[in-house]
This record gives structure tokens, C-alpha cells and sequence, in this order.
């Protein structure tokens, strides 16, 4: 499913045009990067949460050719499933 | 600070104008859409976002690392998350 499938499913079963299905799924993206681009966590209550983990530098290799290299520090988006989503993909 | 339901549902309201019952009432319905379609095992790609992605585990010896006992895991479902590279960049500046 891609995000205009997910607007097209949802404009169907809120009953609204499709226009209005399209700004609320992109308030609701919007509004979670804007959270973690503040580094803030977001919970959902039966689907997840998100956080930012926080990578130190290293020393890297490159697994082809054995030649070292330096990695930098990096943040990324870590997701935990909620019980009741981990439960439902697992049934 | 975390970021709830209700702040994601203050957004939709404060963004898309509609009135605080509809704004609920739609968010709940956009991830509900989205455990049912995972339900069925299928992935959601959101562009700028990112992946979800259910992948079957075969089945597999685990032990408890408390006591050292060995347990067989059964095969699963499990659901995975990969974050958009663009988000990532927004991240890392």
C-alpha cells in the first residue's frame, strides 16, 4: 500500500472527498516528522512508538574491499510495534 | 515531551480545518486502515516517511540467556520499520 492508496481507502471509509482524505493523511505524517525532527517521541496507543536513537561515530570497514573508514555520528528513526499491532500481524 | 493521539489529532484539526470530533474521528481511522492492511500482511510504503513491512521468521533455537535454556521459537510474523532516507537526511541535517 502506498500513501494514495492509503488516502483512496480512507476517503471510502470516513466518507469524504478525496481531497480531504489527502490533507489529513499528510497533516498526520507532517505532524510526526515535525515531532521527530524536534527530537521528540511519539506513542499511538495500539500501533507503536517512535523514537530517535542517537549513533555514535565508529570505525567503519568496507566488507568488500577490508579498507577502513570513518563513520559519523547519525540519528535515525527507531519503531516499536504496539502489543495489539504485534498481535494482529502475528494472528 | 512525547507526542500522543491527541497531538497528532490537534494537528489534523489546527491544519486541515475540520472540527475536533472529525479530526479524532479521522485518525483513528488512518491507522486503523493501517493495522488492518499490515493484518493482512501487506507493506506501507509512505513517501518522505517511511517502510512498514511484516516478514515472516522461520522458526528457530533460542535460549534463555538467564538460565542457558534452550527453546524452540516458532516461526512468526514480525512487523519492521525503515525510515525514509529523506527523513533520515532531515534528521542528520
Amino acid at each position: 500500500m502506498t500513501k494514495s492508496e492509503l488516502i483512496e481507502t480512507l476517503a471510502t471509509r470516513i466518507d469524504v472527498p478525496k481531497k480531504r482524505a489527502e490533507d489529513v493523511v499528510n497533516a498526520v505524517f507532517d505532524s510526526m516528522k515535525d515531532a521527530l525532527l524536534e527530537n521528540e517521541r511519539i506513542e499511538i496507543r495500539g500501533f507503536g512508538s517512535f523514537s530517535i536513537r542517537e549513533y555514535r561515530a565508529k570505525q567503519g570497514r568496507n566488507p568488500r574491499t577490508g579498507e577502513t573508514v570513518q563513520v559519523d555520528e547519525k540519528k535515525s528513526v527507531h519503531f516499536k510495534a504496539g502489543k495489539e499491532l504485534r498481535e494482529r500481524v502475528d494472528s | 515531551m512525547t507526542m500522543t493521539k491527541a497531538g497528532i489529532v490537534n494537528s489534523v484539526y489546527e491544519r486541515v480545518g475540520v472540527t475536533k470530533k472529525e479530526a479524532s474521528d479521522y485518525v483513528e481511522a488512518v491507522f486503523e486502515t493501517m493495522k488492518e492492511t499490515l493484518e493482512d500482511g501487506d507493506s506501507i510504503k509512505v513517501s518522505g516517511f517511511g517502510k512498514f513491512e511484516v516478514r515472516q521468521k522461520g522458526e528457530r533455537v533460542g535460549r534463555n540467556p538467564r538460565t542457558g535454556v534452550e527453546i524452540m521459537i516458532p516461526e512468526r510474523k514480525v512487523l519492521r520499520f525503515k525510515v525514509s532516507q529523506v527523513l533520515k537526511d532531515d534528521l542528520n541535517n
